[in-house]
Protein backbone atom coordinates (compact mmCIF):
# COMPACT_ATOMS: atom_id res chain seq x y z
CA UNK A 1 0.00 0.00 0.00
CA UNK A 2 1.62 3.03 -0.91
CA UNK A 3 0.33 6.61 -0.26
CA UNK A 4 -3.18 6.91 1.69
CA UNK A 5 -4.79 9.67 -0.23
CA UNK A 6 -3.47 13.00 0.56
CA UNK A 7 -0.70 15.43 -0.66
CA UNK A 8 2.86 14.27 0.01
CA UNK A 9 5.53 13.69 -1.94
CA UNK A 10 7.03 11.03 0.08
CA UNK A 11 5.58 7.44 0.96
CA UNK A 12 5.67 6.71 5.33
CA UNK A 13 3.62 4.22 7.14
CA UNK A 14 0.69 5.46 9.48
CA UNK A 15 1.55 5.83 13.15
CA UNK A 16 0.23 2.71 14.60
CA UNK A 17 0.05 0.69 17.81
CA UNK A 18 2.12 -1.98 15.92
CA UNK A 19 0.15 -5.13 15.41
CA UNK A 20 -3.32 -3.66 15.12
CA UNK A 21 -6.36 -5.19 15.53
CA UNK A 22 -9.06 -5.08 12.48
CA UNK A 23 -11.29 -2.99 15.41
CA UNK A 24 -8.52 -0.52 15.41
CA UNK A 25 -8.19 -0.21 11.79
CA UNK A 26 -11.47 -0.20 11.07
CA UNK A 27 -11.43 3.19 13.70
CA UNK A 28 -8.66 4.78 12.09
CA UNK A 29 -10.07 4.03 8.70
CA UNK A 30 -13.19 5.81 9.70
CA UNK A 31 -11.28 8.71 11.73
CA UNK A 32 -9.12 9.30 7.86
CA UNK A 33 -12.23 9.24 6.00
CA UNK A 34 -14.13 11.75 8.54
CA UNK A 35 -11.76 14.25 8.86
CA UNK A 36 -11.12 14.04 4.86
CA UNK A 37 -14.85 15.02 4.60
CA UNK A 38 -14.50 17.79 7.17
CA UNK A 39 -16.92 16.00 9.04
CA UNK A 40 -14.46 16.16 12.64
CA UNK A 41 -10.94 17.88 13.05
CA UNK A 42 -8.02 15.80 14.25
CA UNK A 43 -8.25 17.95 17.26
CA UNK A 44 -12.02 16.52 18.29
CA UNK A 45 -10.88 13.03 18.19
CA UNK A 46 -7.71 14.06 20.25
CA UNK A 47 -10.01 16.13 22.70
CA UNK A 48 -12.28 13.31 23.15
CA UNK A 49 -9.19 10.40 24.07
CA UNK A 50 -7.96 13.27 26.32
CA UNK A 51 -11.48 13.79 28.41
CA UNK A 52 -11.86 10.44 28.50
CA UNK A 53 -8.42 9.22 30.04
CA UNK A 54 -8.98 12.13 32.56
CA UNK A 55 -11.98 10.83 33.99
CA UNK A 56 -10.93 8.29 36.97
CA UNK A 57 -13.53 6.13 39.54
CA UNK A 58 -11.94 8.87 42.07
CA UNK A 59 -15.23 11.37 41.08
CA UNK A 60 -17.87 8.32 41.20
CA UNK A 61 -15.87 7.13 44.51
CA UNK A 62 -16.74 10.98 45.71
CA UNK A 63 -20.06 10.54 45.52
CA UNK A 64 -19.94 7.39 47.23
CA UNK A 65 -18.60 8.38 50.12
CA UNK A 66 -20.61 11.55 50.37
CA UNK A 67 -23.43 9.45 50.62
CA UNK A 68 -22.48 6.92 52.69
CA UNK A 69 -22.01 9.83 55.17
CA UNK A 70 -24.51 12.14 54.40
CA UNK A 71 -28.25 10.17 54.07
CA UNK A 72 -30.25 13.38 52.55
CA UNK A 73 -27.13 13.54 49.79
CA UNK A 74 -27.50 9.64 49.73
CA UNK A 75 -31.45 10.38 48.75
CA UNK A 76 -30.72 13.00 46.22
CA UNK A 77 -27.88 10.88 44.28
CA UNK A 78 -30.65 7.72 44.12
CA UNK A 79 -33.23 10.44 43.05
CA UNK A 80 -30.92 12.11 40.18
CA UNK A 81 -27.17 10.74 40.14
CA UNK A 82 -26.54 13.79 37.26
CA UNK A 83 -27.62 16.63 39.94
CA UNK A 84 -25.90 15.47 42.40
CA UNK A 85 -22.82 14.89 40.69
CA UNK A 86 -22.90 18.63 39.73
CA UNK A 87 -23.69 19.48 43.25
CA UNK A 88 -20.02 18.23 44.46
CA UNK A 89 -18.68 20.17 41.46
CA UNK A 90 -18.04 16.57 39.16
CA UNK A 91 -18.80 16.46 35.45
CA UNK A 92 -21.16 13.48 34.85
CA UNK A 93 -20.51 14.09 31.31
CA UNK A 94 -22.83 13.79 27.71
CA UNK A 95 -24.69 10.80 29.13
CA UNK A 96 -28.30 12.34 29.29
CA UNK A 97 -29.63 10.24 32.73
CA UNK A 98 -27.25 8.33 35.20
CA UNK A 99 -29.10 6.00 37.80
CA UNK A 100 -27.70 5.57 40.65
CA UNK A 101 -28.65 2.39 42.68
CA UNK A 102 -27.64 1.36 46.40
CA UNK A 103 -26.33 -2.32 47.24
CA UNK A 104 -27.95 -3.40 50.60
CA UNK A 105 -27.93 -6.43 52.80
CA UNK A 106 -30.85 -7.78 50.88
CA UNK A 107 -30.12 -6.44 47.51
CA UNK A 108 -27.35 -6.57 45.54
CA UNK A 109 -27.09 -5.11 41.91
CA UNK A 110 -24.58 -5.90 39.45
CA UNK A 111 -23.97 -3.89 35.86
CA UNK A 112 -23.65 -4.96 32.32
CA UNK A 113 -23.97 -3.71 28.54
CA UNK A 114 -24.95 -6.98 26.86
CA UNK A 115 -25.32 -5.00 23.51
CA UNK A 116 -22.29 -3.03 23.68
CA UNK A 117 -20.02 -1.30 26.57
CA UNK A 118 -22.33 1.58 27.76
CA UNK A 119 -20.74 2.55 31.04
CA UNK A 120 -20.91 5.71 33.13
CA UNK A 121 -17.26 6.64 31.63
CA UNK A 122 -17.73 10.43 33.14
CA UNK A 123 -17.60 9.30 36.77
CA UNK A 124 -15.56 5.97 36.42
CA UNK A 125 -13.56 6.31 33.19
CA UNK A 126 -13.11 4.29 30.69
CA UNK A 127 -14.33 0.70 31.46
CA UNK A 128 -12.09 -2.33 31.93
CA UNK A 129 -11.49 -4.61 28.96
CA UNK A 130 -13.16 -7.39 30.40
CA UNK A 131 -16.14 -5.41 30.71
CA UNK A 132 -16.67 -5.05 27.31
CA UNK A 133 -15.67 -8.95 26.43
CA UNK A 134 -18.54 -11.36 25.46
CA UNK A 135 -18.04 -13.66 28.76
CA UNK A 136 -19.22 -10.64 30.57
CA UNK A 137 -21.83 -9.63 28.78
CA UNK A 138 -23.30 -12.76 27.78
CA UNK A 139 -22.67 -14.40 31.34
CA UNK A 140 -23.90 -11.99 33.46
CA UNK A 141 -27.49 -12.15 32.43
CA UNK A 142 -27.47 -15.84 32.40
CA UNK A 143 -25.39 -16.67 35.40
CA UNK A 144 -24.82 -14.04 37.02
CA UNK A 145 -24.10 -15.49 40.76
CA UNK A 146 -21.10 -17.36 38.87
CA UNK A 147 -19.75 -14.81 37.39
CA UNK A 148 -19.48 -12.57 40.80
CA UNK A 149 -18.19 -16.07 42.61
CA UNK A 150 -15.40 -15.53 39.78
CA UNK A 151 -14.69 -11.83 41.05
CA UNK A 152 -14.90 -13.09 44.63
CA UNK A 153 -18.37 -12.00 45.66
CA UNK A 154 -20.52 -14.81 47.49
CA UNK A 155 -23.94 -13.47 48.30
CA UNK A 156 -25.80 -15.29 50.47
CA UNK A 157 -28.67 -17.12 48.54
CA UNK A 158 -31.44 -14.91 50.08
CA UNK A 159 -29.84 -11.84 48.46
CA UNK A 160 -31.76 -10.22 45.81
CA UNK A 161 -30.07 -10.44 42.75
CA UNK A 162 -30.64 -7.10 40.15
CA UNK A 163 -29.04 -7.42 36.66
CA UNK A 164 -28.83 -3.68 35.18
CA UNK A 165 -28.64 -4.32 31.84
CA UNK A 166 -27.81 -0.64 29.87
CA UNK A 167 -29.28 -1.30 26.52
CA UNK A 168 -30.12 2.40 25.88
CA UNK A 169 -29.90 5.70 27.19
CA UNK A 170 -29.31 4.98 30.98
CA UNK A 171 -25.81 4.91 32.32
CA UNK A 172 -25.90 2.83 36.53
CA UNK A 173 -23.76 3.60 39.34
CA UNK A 174 -23.78 1.23 42.23
CA UNK A 175 -23.29 2.43 45.46
CA UNK A 176 -21.93 -0.64 47.39
CA UNK A 177 -22.51 -0.67 51.11
CA UNK A 178 -20.09 0.92 53.56
CA UNK A 179 -18.17 -1.73 55.37
CA UNK A 180 -18.27 -2.98 58.91
CA UNK A 181 -15.95 -0.66 61.12
CA UNK A 182 -15.28 1.82 58.77
CA UNK A 183 -17.53 4.45 61.03
CA UNK A 184 -14.48 6.69 61.95
CA UNK A 185 -12.58 7.29 58.75
CA UNK A 186 -13.65 10.69 56.93
CA UNK A 187 -15.65 11.04 53.58
CA UNK A 188 -11.99 11.32 51.94
CA UNK A 189 -10.38 8.00 53.81
CA UNK A 190 -13.80 6.59 52.73
CA UNK A 191 -14.01 7.39 48.82
CA UNK A 192 -10.39 5.69 48.98
CA UNK A 193 -12.27 1.98 49.72
CA UNK A 194 -14.74 2.94 46.89
CA UNK A 195 -13.20 0.87 43.82
CA UNK A 196 -13.91 1.04 40.53
CA UNK A 197 -15.35 -2.77 40.92
CA UNK A 198 -17.26 -1.97 44.00
CA UNK A 199 -19.17 0.78 41.40
CA UNK A 200 -19.89 -1.66 38.76
CA UNK A 201 -21.52 -4.18 41.45
CA UNK A 202 -18.90 -7.24 40.48
CA UNK A 203 -16.88 -6.57 44.54
CA UNK A 204 -18.11 -4.92 47.69
CA UNK A 205 -15.80 -1.76 48.45
CA UNK A 206 -12.26 -2.58 49.85
CA UNK A 207 -12.51 -3.66 53.70
CA UNK A 208 -9.82 -1.26 55.02
CA UNK A 209 -7.88 1.55 53.34
CA UNK A 210 -5.16 0.68 50.90
CA UNK A 211 -1.78 2.36 52.09
CA UNK B 1 -49.29 3.28 24.53
CA UNK B 2 -48.00 4.84 27.70
CA UNK B 3 -47.14 1.82 30.92
CA UNK B 4 -47.37 2.22 34.78
CA UNK B 5 -44.48 0.90 36.86
CA UNK B 6 -45.99 -2.14 38.25
CA UNK B 7 -47.94 -3.28 34.75
CA UNK B 8 -46.75 -6.33 33.43
CA UNK B 9 -45.41 -6.09 29.24
CA UNK B 10 -44.44 -8.09 26.61
CA UNK B 11 -41.64 -7.84 25.21
CA UNK B 12 -41.91 -7.51 20.67
CA UNK B 13 -40.08 -10.73 19.28
CA UNK B 14 -40.54 -9.44 16.05
CA UNK B 15 -37.09 -9.24 13.65
CA UNK B 16 -35.71 -6.27 13.37
CA UNK B 17 -32.61 -5.72 10.68
CA UNK B 18 -30.87 -2.36 11.77
CA UNK B 19 -29.71 -0.98 14.65
CA UNK B 20 -31.81 -1.23 17.92
CA UNK B 21 -31.43 -1.60 21.72
CA UNK B 22 -33.76 -4.14 22.45
CA UNK B 23 -31.40 -7.41 23.54
CA UNK B 24 -32.28 -11.03 21.96
CA UNK B 25 -32.43 -12.51 25.13
CA UNK B 26 -35.99 -10.20 26.21
CA UNK B 27 -38.09 -10.46 23.07
CA UNK B 28 -40.97 -12.63 22.97
CA UNK B 29 -40.54 -12.40 27.13
CA UNK B 30 -42.75 -11.24 29.69
CA UNK B 31 -42.16 -8.92 32.22
CA UNK B 32 -42.60 -5.62 34.73
CA UNK B 33 -42.46 -2.13 34.68
CA UNK B 34 -39.94 -1.15 36.63
CA UNK B 35 -39.26 2.28 36.48
CA UNK B 36 -40.26 4.95 33.69
CA UNK B 37 -36.63 6.79 32.95
CA UNK B 38 -38.67 9.66 30.72
CA UNK B 39 -38.57 10.72 26.55
CA UNK B 40 -35.32 9.81 24.64
CA UNK B 41 -34.61 9.87 20.74
CA UNK B 42 -34.85 7.01 18.84
CA UNK B 43 -31.59 4.81 18.46
CA UNK B 44 -33.31 3.23 15.64
CA UNK B 45 -33.09 6.53 13.05
CA UNK B 46 -30.33 8.28 15.11
CA UNK B 47 -27.86 5.47 14.17
CA UNK B 48 -28.56 6.17 10.34
CA UNK B 49 -27.96 10.19 10.49
CA UNK B 50 -31.84 10.78 11.97
CA UNK B 51 -32.52 13.17 14.07
CA UNK B 52 -34.18 10.36 16.63
CA UNK B 53 -37.53 12.33 16.83
CA UNK B 54 -40.04 11.97 17.37
CA UNK B 55 -38.85 10.68 21.55
CA UNK B 56 -40.17 7.66 23.13
CA UNK B 57 -40.57 6.62 26.43
CA UNK B 58 -38.23 4.44 27.82
CA UNK B 59 -38.57 2.09 30.70
CA UNK B 60 -36.96 -0.08 33.09
CA UNK B 61 -38.36 -3.86 32.19
CA UNK B 62 -37.81 -6.35 35.13
CA UNK B 63 -37.46 -10.39 34.02
CA UNK B 64 -37.00 -13.27 35.57
CA UNK B 65 -38.35 -14.53 38.94
CA UNK B 66 -35.51 -17.25 40.25
CA UNK B 67 -32.21 -16.99 41.14
CA UNK B 68 -31.58 -13.74 39.40
CA UNK B 69 -33.98 -10.75 38.31
CA UNK B 70 -32.24 -8.74 34.90
CA UNK B 71 -33.64 -5.13 34.06
CA UNK B 72 -33.53 -3.94 30.95
CA UNK B 73 -34.16 -0.64 29.32
CA UNK B 74 -36.68 -0.70 26.48
CA UNK B 75 -38.23 1.54 24.22
CA UNK B 76 -42.22 1.52 24.08
CA UNK B 77 -42.37 0.69 21.13
CA UNK B 78 -41.33 -2.36 21.67
CA UNK B 79 -43.79 -3.28 24.52
CA UNK B 80 -46.96 -4.80 24.57
CA UNK B 81 -49.62 -5.12 27.59
CA UNK B 82 -49.72 -8.58 28.72
CA UNK B 83 -52.06 -10.38 31.54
Amino acid sequence: MSGHGHDHDHDHAPITNGDEPAAAARARALEELLVDKGVIRREDVRAGIDWLVSRTPADGARLVARAWTDPTFKQRLLADARAAALELGLDPGPAPVVVAVENTEDVHHVVVCTLCSCYPRALLGPPPDWYKSLPYRSRTVSEPRGVLTEFGVELDDEVELRVLDSTADIRYLVIPRRPAGSEGLTEEELAALVTRDSMIGVANAAPRLRR
Amino acid sequence: MTYRVGQRVRVAARHHAGHHRTPGYCKGKTGRIERVHGQFTNPETRAYGGDGLPELRLYSVGFGDGDHRVYADIFEHWLERAP
